[in-house]
């Protein structure tokens, strides 16, 4: 981002600043007395020598590194963790999770830390924000062994989107507006199929979104109506969309899990995923054969999830060992039932619930990554303006 | 004209009496000082009058109306405070008015009001004079002058030249006199020479 | 003259000296240097929304003073003049409420008011108010008490009725304490942060606010340094403003003795008496008695859940909020450990040399208030980008944060402590000297034991700030090194109850460590007049 690039550019400036504090530092003490002189000079002594460390390559073997993760990673107590057990096994590296947020604030958390970051890992950063991730210099590139010696073979029409190696692509899926089937069935209300239609005000009330600005689903949402509507239509029908009584909070599983109809709350329809579905199904208590919410197929939008090494890591090879199994089969094998997303290594069987259950869009939104990224600030901005302002 | 009457005043500060069965008449136009030490409940007896302590028994007639429940601003007794308590904020000439001005008068006649007593105290010509920059000889008749523009029926002065060099004292004793004459006043002061030149009457307060 | 060696003033100054270079001037320095960009300036100032934040922030903290000096002045006009019973209870609940931290405050009006008052500007003023009370009874009372009551008589005998003895006599004559009264509210509504980061809506964001949202939401430096600095000078504005007004209306009324307090003596002063000291509880207690209730309301009714399973932040199996409580008060705790040392070194040591050191030590008191004026969301940022590159890269120190607070802090142990230390008699020292001690050990021997308690009135109060700081923290604290605020803040912006009622836990928590503290600060301050006989 432009921001962070002229930031890089006056850096020097900042020695500036530096010399005015030393100053008054000097200035200030000698107006006491001369004996500290000492000090004055070995503050700008300490500065002068400043050079960006250089991390020393690490030994594994006992140590721990932290994952840095959104906010709908599980933490404990499920397969995928697990399989992460499995890995610390392998290795002898344990791995810690640290969760961050949602995807959006995780990010502007990496970009404020970019250099000496708050882990050694980081996933579950999508298309949608990728170019921000790699401008703000949050991963160090590092192209997975399994795609160098072809053991692991991923879409190109992922791996090209991180023609550097910046970060490996580990899962995708579709965000797309999901509806509560029981809800709309109860009222004889035939549930909306067209983006259109969520601005009907036959269906005022009935939607929650996250906010673009801190959620990635939330973004992916955006995204979805301005490739519909266009760079001059989007605005007029969040307009409508708001002037509809459109919900609007922080994060995914926010919206998901304490304003859904079927968690409980209060609003029926929901960005979430279009894997969603298999997850009631799997979660159902009692079980049940069929989901009980449905996928607006028309609002979704292709999101591609990556995981990549931390800036400044002080563990870069085990790092790059979790990296490595990241997108292994043993733990890309788990993200269908757990995350909900499809494994982006291809030689992962889903499982039956998912082929049943999950909805692939024939044609998922997406637009240009290098549009997303030019235009992504303004676009939010704009956004929150129109419907939070 | 007004007569002031106070009959069997008590006054008890928790177990501490000040004042104990006081009675006391002046007479419409006449000046009285009461003499007495200091300490002795003689501004007590004052904020009795003015309504400011209210007494534990007795009673308060002013004009043959019974004024003990009434407050302070519609007794129509005015009060010359020992250390004068002119406003910090208002000039000498706002100083004076500001009874007229609670008065509804206009602004014309209030302003010609302030300057008639300003000049009867001496001190014309002070108007716009902050009173923070007075002497203690003239923030006293600012102070004098102020109460009277008010025009209330009895006047109420608390030690008025308590504090004022010899010389002043007594032209200023002199002045008061002459103000005075007129009106139903009630002086407290501990000077026996100063209470001759100005009342026309003397009591003791320990013989109330 | 018995002056101390020039060698140790210097060395106790180097250690305010430089701290106050190293984490202030320096990233001050840095923002201001690094805002300088033409391009972010242009954007910023050219952006529609930042002048609608700027109107915002500006007529909220209007409204919000006007209200506060209104509704103050009655217990102000209260406390100065009446004796009655709960009178220093009332001041200390006053107080209290003055001392708590913003997210509390915040939080105790989003349990207090319905879900359809919550997130407005209403709530948010009201918050501003209830917040403020205190300082229009401390600042304007301070003076009134000072106002001879003899005054008001005065006027009452010229005809003035009780409304006009007050509009006419009284206000205008605190009105210096009044327009101090009225900037210091001002300058809290102004950079409110805490407040509207837990009951503000998007569209009520104060330029604090919007602060910290585009730097840490939107990766936006430069534009939120532009509205650091664009809030610095509105500050500066109103600060100066300020300063003239106070100057031209000043009167020689403080130098009075105070005026005695007395009881309501007629049915109306008594029941004016009863009424406004009720009232004026009640807008300190209402709210923080809705903070403890909704910590213990379900949908299904009464339960000390949030209370017993603080902690259980799952969502689902396996996947929690990524908040974790028990966590927060650990951090909160140690921070504050680590940020009442910080403090009370660094304060400690500046009180010594600002009352050796006489003319320069003025420099070294008004360097240190420096960050005072400064919002603390500005300190953090300005921390954030300046120590974020080798060797200065301690983003991830864990001192950060604590020296982030001390700084905050630092200018109250020195108020305290400097009152102190003047008031200690020189003479003492030349008596001393005059015994054969030679100057420094006359000093310590009579100074520095002067020192100790007003130390621990400066660790407190370091403590309690700590506790509740949320500005610089909401820039400094990393993942996983959440502090109260920060989690009170992230567990009451979700919608679940369980979630909510544990924020209101917390909350409830952080209010009481903080009365506890102001009540042993007040004790300890009211023994120490005692003894000074003042």
């Amino acid at each position: 981002m432009s921001e962070r690039t002229s930031r890089r550019g006056v850096r020097s400036s900042r020695w500036v600043a530096l010399g005015a504090a030393a100053a008054l530092l000097v200035a200030a003490s000698a107006c006491s007395s001369d004996d500290d002189e000492d000090h004055g000079s070995e503050s700008n002594d300490s500065v002068a020598v400043g050079q960006p460390p250089i991390a020393p390559p690490e030994t594994t073997g006992g140590e721990t590194i932290t994952l840095v993760t959104y906010d709908s990673f599980p933490e404990a107590d499920t397969s995928l963790n697990d399989a992460l057990a499995a890995f610390a096994d392998q290795t002898g590296i344990d791995v810690e999770i640290l969760v961050a947020g949602d995807a959006g604030t995780m990010l502007s958390k990496a970009s404020l830390t970019a250099g000496n970051p708050e882990g050694d890992v980081m996933w579950g950063v999508d298309n949608t924000l990728l170019s921000r991730a790699v401008t703000d210099g949050v991963f160090d590139p590092y192209v997975a062994a399994g795609i160098l010696d072809g053991s692991v073979t991923i879409d190109d029409a992922f791996t090209s989107l991180v023609p550097n190696g910046e970060a490996a692509p580990v899962d995708y899926g579709d965000v797309c507006v999901n509806y509560d089937i029981g809800w709309f069935a109860e009222r004889g209300l035939e549930p909306p199929t067209t983006l259109a239609d969520l601005a009907d005000p036959a269906y005022a009330g009935m939607l929650v979104v996250e906010n673009p600005a801190t959620s990635s689903p939330g973004l992916a949402f955006l995204l979805a109506t301005i490739h519909e509507y266009g760079l001059e239509g989007w605005q007029a029908y969040w307009s409508a969309l708001g002037a509809n009584g459109v919900e609007v909070v922080e994060s995914w599983t926010q919206a998901y899990y304490e304003r859904f109809t079927w968690a409980g709350g209060p609003t029926p329809m929901v960005v979430s995923y279009g894997s969603s579905p298999p997850a009631e199904v799997i979660f159902a208590d009692p079980p049940r054969n069929d989901s009980p919410t449905g996928v607006i197929e028309d609002t979704c939008f292709r999101q591609v999830e990556f995981a990549g090494v931390l800036r400044g890591t002080d563990s870069p090879d085990a790092a790059r060992q979790l990296v490595d199994f990241l997108i292994g089969e043993e733990f890309q094998s788990e993200l269908p039932l757990n995350l909900f997303v499809y494994p982006t290594n291809q030689a992962v069987d889903l499982p039956q619930e998912f082929v049943d259950f999950a909805v692939v869009p024939e044609v998922s939104r997406s637009l240009d990554p290098a549009v997303i990224d030019a235009n992504r600030s303004i676009w939010i901005d704009e956004w929150t303006e129109l419907v939070l302002g | 004209m007004s007569d002031l009457e106070v009959r069997d005043v008590r006054v008890a500060f928790g177990d501490v009496v000040v004042l104990d069965g006081v009675s006391l008449h002046v007479a419409s136009g006449e000046t009285v000082a009461l003499l007495g030490p200091s300490g002795s409940g003689k501004s007590t007896l004052l904020r009795v009058i003015a309504g400011i302590v209210a007494p534990d028994a007795g009673i308060v007639v002013v004009d043959g109306i019974d004024v003990t429940h009434v407050a302070t601003h519609r007794r129509g007794v005015g009060m010359v405070f020992q250390d004068n308590q002119l406003f910090p904020h208002l000039s000498t000439l706002d100083n004076v008015t500001f009874g007229p001005k609670l008065a509804g008068a206009s602004k014309d006649e209030r302003n010609e009001l302030g300057r008639m007593w300003l000049d009867r105290v001496g001190l014309a010509g002070f108007d716009n004079r902050s009173v923070t920059e007075l002497s203690g000889g003239e923030a006293k008749r600012v102070a004098l002058a102020r109460t009277l523009a008010a025009q209330p029926s009895v006047v109420l002065l608390d030690e008025p030249l308590t504090g004022l060099d010899r010389e002043l004292h007594d032209r200023l004793a002199i002045d008061l006199a002459e103000l005075l004459k007129p009106i139903t006043t009630l002086l407290v002061t501990h000077d026996r020479d100063e209470a001759a030149v100005v009342a026309d009457r003397i009591v003791a307060l320990a013989d109330l | 003259m018995n002056r101390l060696p020039r060698w140790l003033v210097a060395a106790l100054a180097i250690v305010p000296v430089v701290a106050l270079a190293v984490f202030y001037v320096w990233p001050f320095t840095t923002l201001v240097v690094e805002a300088l960009s033409g391009t972010a300036i242009a954007d910023t100032l050219g952006r529609p929304q930042t002048w609608e934040v700027v109107w915002f922030t500006l007529w909220q903290a209007v409204v919000s003073t006007a209200v506060t000096i209104t509704v103050g002045l009655v217990p102000a006009y209260l406390v100065a003049r009446f004796a009655f019973r709960g009178r220093s209870l009332l001041v200390g609940l006053l107080t209290a409420t003055f001392v708590l931290p913003t997210v509390v405050m915040g939080a105790a009006f989003l349990a207090l008011l319905p879900d359809s008052l919550d997130r407005t500007v209403w709530a948010v003023i009201g918050a501003h108010v209830a917040f403020n009370v205190a300082v229009v009874v401390r600042v304007v009372g301070s003076l009134w008490e000072h106002l001879p009551t003899d005054m008001e008589y005065a006027a009452a005998t010229l005809g003035a009725s009780r409304w006009h003895v007050v509009t006419r006599v009284s206000l205008p004559l605190v009105r210096p304490a009044i327009t101090a009264a009225a900037t210091i509210v001002f300058l809290f509504s102004f950079t409110s942060f805490g407040v509207i980061r837990i009951l503000g809506a998007p569209g009520t964001r104060t330029i604090e606010v919007e602060v910290w949202r585009r730097a840490t939401q939107l990766g936006d430096i430069g534009g939120a340094t532009v509205l650091a600095l664009l809030q610095l000078t509105l500050l500066a504005v109103v600060l100066t403003w300020s300063t003239i007004a106070q100057r031209t209306h000043s009167r020689a009324l403080a130098l009075r003795p105070v005026a005695p307090l007395r009881r309501a003596r007629t049915r109306a002063e008594r029941s004016f008496v009863s009424i406004a000291a009720w009232m004026t509880a009640l807008i300190a207690l209402v709210p923080l008695t809705a903070l403890v209730v909704r910590s213990f309301s379900t949908p299904d009714g009464w339960s000390t859940n949030a209370w017993t399973n603080l902690g259980r932040t799952d969502v689902r199996p396996g996947l929690r909020v990524g908040i974790d409580p028990v966590d927060a008060i650990v951090n909160s705790l140690i921070n504050a450990a680590w940020a009442t040392l910080f403090a009370v070194v660094i304060g400690g040591v500046a009180s010594l040399a600002i009352t050796a050191a006489k003319r320069h030590g003025r420099l070294i008191d008004g360097g240190l208030m420096l960050p005072l004026g400064t919002s603390a969301v500005t300190i953090g940022l300005g921390m954030l980008i300046t120590f974020d590159v080798a060797p200065v890269d301690w983003r991830a120190s864990w001192w950060l944060v604590p020296v982030g607070h001390a700084l905050v802090a630092v200018p109250f142990v020195v108020r305290v402590c400097v009152g102190v230390l003047r008031s200690v008699d020189p003479a003492m020292t030349d008596a001393a000297a005059t015994l054969g001690a030679p100057p420094v050990r006359a000093w310590r021997a009579t100074v520095v034991p002067y020192l100790w308690r007003p130390l621990g009135v400066g660790a407190a109060l370091a403590a309690a700030i700590s506790l509740g700081e949320f500005g610089a923290t909401s820039f400094l604290s990393r993942s996983g090194g959440e502090t109260l605020p920060i989690a009170i803040e992230q567990l009451l912006g979700r919608t679940g109850t369980t979630l909510q009622a544990q924020g209101y836990v917390l909350a409830t928590m952080l209010a009481a460590v903080t009365v506890v503290l102001v009540v042993v600060i007040e004790q300890a301050q009211s023994s120490r007049d005692r003894a000074v006989g003042t």
